[in-house]
């Protein structure tokens, strides 16, 4: 049972897939068995009807909330689950769980492969936003839960929400989208291959082949620099930073540090390192590459199979996934006749606003779930 | 009618009350702050969205429990199909887009019916300050200077009934407002709003 103050939380794991029922993937390979790592916070109702999956972004993990013991930081979303927040956990029964193809406790390409008993490396399957949500729901269907109140995300979180709403319609009383897109556009793929280029361009990354050796620490630096640079904004970089010197009363006229952007950059590449594996990243950024929710189809003959209420939520200075995709997505849903809700949020913080506005987004979230439950009691 | 809401309900939305049928659905173009979509929600049991402009008021409407959308009113009709709703309503917004043309014969388009609220740019007050003063009217319901007001269009009711004769839409049923009260007589010189009840001629 998780404490209502979310101390102590632990990660939880859920096997499942064992051969010969091993998931066939998206890419027609399969998968199995395969352990998913996730958390819940808040109570689980008589009826399993409060139950909302959030899904966390690129690097993040299972724990949304609260503090493993000995923490010093809380999970990721923290700001917006926990008692009396936007997801309200005395309310709620809030599940995330990290996801396929990531490093944080689910099976992925630093998991053992079952056949060579060694990590996987590159032979670990491509997987898709569509592969991590079927896993989500061998989860759900683990929980018994028959119904989710809501699915909630930003960025690739979002990705992963739409794809619920869509591929399980009768699963999904609500989609909350933040910062979010329905598919990935070609700036977005040329700014992934190049942080993969990154890792790939490392020698230590040695085809993936790396595990008890070196790491290839500077490629996977290098692209969360890069990654780093696009989840801000210009005008949140210039207040952040502006032409801040650092270490130094003068331009040092070599090739140290001169700008604090510069040290910024390299002090979070640095951490980022010490806790995320490149083969996953390669990996994940891939399978937000691979995502178009149309596909073959228009928009709006995919969100034809949905059923649920949306909530949509952009930031006007977000470049990474600009305001004008989620409009796009607004206009396919409204012409499905769904009801929709959507807001594009006036921030200076770029695609981090995400997990940084938290007043406002707390405001709407709250208020949607109120009326979501409200409809789902008297339906 | 034991009622807490009645006393503070505004007269338009009385009226506009009074113009929709139980059950309805509705759009509500220029929502604000949702005021007039949750009077509809509780005292008519209708549903529907509403969009507005200002991301202030999308909070607001939040609040309510209402399903808002943020955008402006003259694209943001585009994205619905033929009929969709019973009503769109136009209340206080008309005068401030950029299309009014296009924004009524699209909510004609999707929706069945529609209600539009107009200011009376002739007001006998502002037809007054106009010939005695030679200035351009600033009156309690049209408070605004020429250089910060936010209407885009400048007409009265007459006008307006014009523009529907020559666009083959049927008034239905036209409410002059003075102040909290409707009037009957002369509503183009005495009347500080307009509301209409519109329906396309087939």
């Amino acid at each position: 049972m998780t404490p209502l103050d979310l101390n102590n939380i632990e990660t939880q794991y859920f096997t499942f897939a064992h051969p010969p029922d091993e998931l066939i993937l998206e890419s027609k390979e399969t998968l199995g068995p395969i352990t998913l790592a996730y958390e819940t916070y808040g109570e689980l109702n008589k009826n399993k009807s409060n139950a909302i999956l959030v899904f966390h972004a690129l690097t993040g993990d299972a724990n949304a909330a609260g503090y493993h013991t000995g923490a010093k930081k809380p999970g990721w979303w923290d700001a917006m689950i926990g008692p009396g927040k936007a997801f309200d956990t005395n309310k709620y029964f809030v599940i995330c769980s990290n996801v396929l193809g990531s490093c944080k406790g689910t099976t992925g390409p630093t998991s053992m492969s079952p056949k060579t008993g060694k990590p996987f490396g590159l032979s670990f399957p491509v997987v898709t936003i569509q592969d991590m949500v079927a896993a989500q729901k061998c989860l759900i269907d683990h929980l018994g839960i028959k119904k989710l109140l809501s699915v909630a995300g930003g960025s690739m979180g979002g990705l992963q929400a739409l794809k619920w709403a869509v591929i399980y319609p009768d699963y999904v009383a609500s989609t909350i989208a933040i910062a979010t897109n329905t598919r990935h556009t070609a700036q977005q793929i040329a700014l992934h291959e190049v942080a993969r280029q990154a890792i790939m361009s490392d020698p230590d990354w040695q085809n993936g082949d790396y595990y008890g050796k070196s790491i290839p620490a500077r490629g996977l630096a290098l692209s969360r620099m890069i990654g780093h640079i696009t989840y801000m904004s210009e005008q949140s970089m210039e207040e952040k930073f502006g032409r801040k010197l650092i270490g130094k009363e003068r331009l040092g006229f070599d090739f140290s540090h001169d700008f604090e952007v510069e040290s910024y950059l390299k002090y979070r590449a640095d951490n980022f390192v010490q806790r995320f594996d490149a083969n996953s990243y390669l990996y994940l950024s891939k399978s937000l590459d691979y995502f178009d929710l149309a596909e073959d189809a228009d928009l709006k003959t995919v969100f034809s199979k949905a059923r649920c209420s949306f909530l949509v939520i952009s930031f006007t200075s977000d470049w990474l996934y600009p305001s004008y995709q989620s409009k796009q997505m607004v206009k396919a849903l409204k012409a499905n006749d769904l009801d929709v809700s959507d807001i594009e949020i006036n921030t200076n913080y770029g695609h981090d606003a995400f997990l940084v506005e938290v007043e406002g987004q707390s405001k709407l979230i709250s208020h949607f779930l109120d009326r979501i439950s409200k409809e789902i009691t008297y339906a | 009618m034991p009622d807490n809401l009645t006393p503070l309900m505004r007269t338009d939305h009385k009226i506009i009350l009074d113009f929709i049928e139980p059950k309805s659905k509705v759009l509500d173009l220029g929502c604000g702050d949702g005021t007039l979509l949750s009077l509809l929600f509780q005292k008519k049991s209708c549903r529907g969205t509403g969009i507005e402009i200002d991301e202030k008021a999308i909070y607001e409407c939040m609040a309510k429990g209402l399903t808002v959308s943020h955008g402006d009113i003259d694209t943001g009709l585009a994205d619905y199909s033929d009929k969709r709703f019973d009503y769109v309503i136009l209340n206080e917004s008309l005068q401030q887009v950029l299309h009014p043309k296009k924004v009524i014969l699209e909510s004609l388009r999707v929706g069945k019916k529609i209600i539009v609220g107009i200011p009376n740019f002739c007001h006998v007050r502002a037809r007054f300050q106009i010939f005695f003063q030679g200035r351009v009217p600033v009156t309690k319901e049209l408070p605004f200077q020429w250089y910060d007001t936010p209407n885009l269009r400048f007409l009265s009711l007459k006008d307006f009934r014009y523009f529907c004769r020559n666009n083959a839409i049927t008034i239905l049923h036209e409410k002059g407002i003075i102040g909290q009260k409707t009037i009957c007589c002369r509503p183009n010189l005495f009347a500080h709003t307009g509301l209409y009840l519109l329906e396309k001629q087939t």
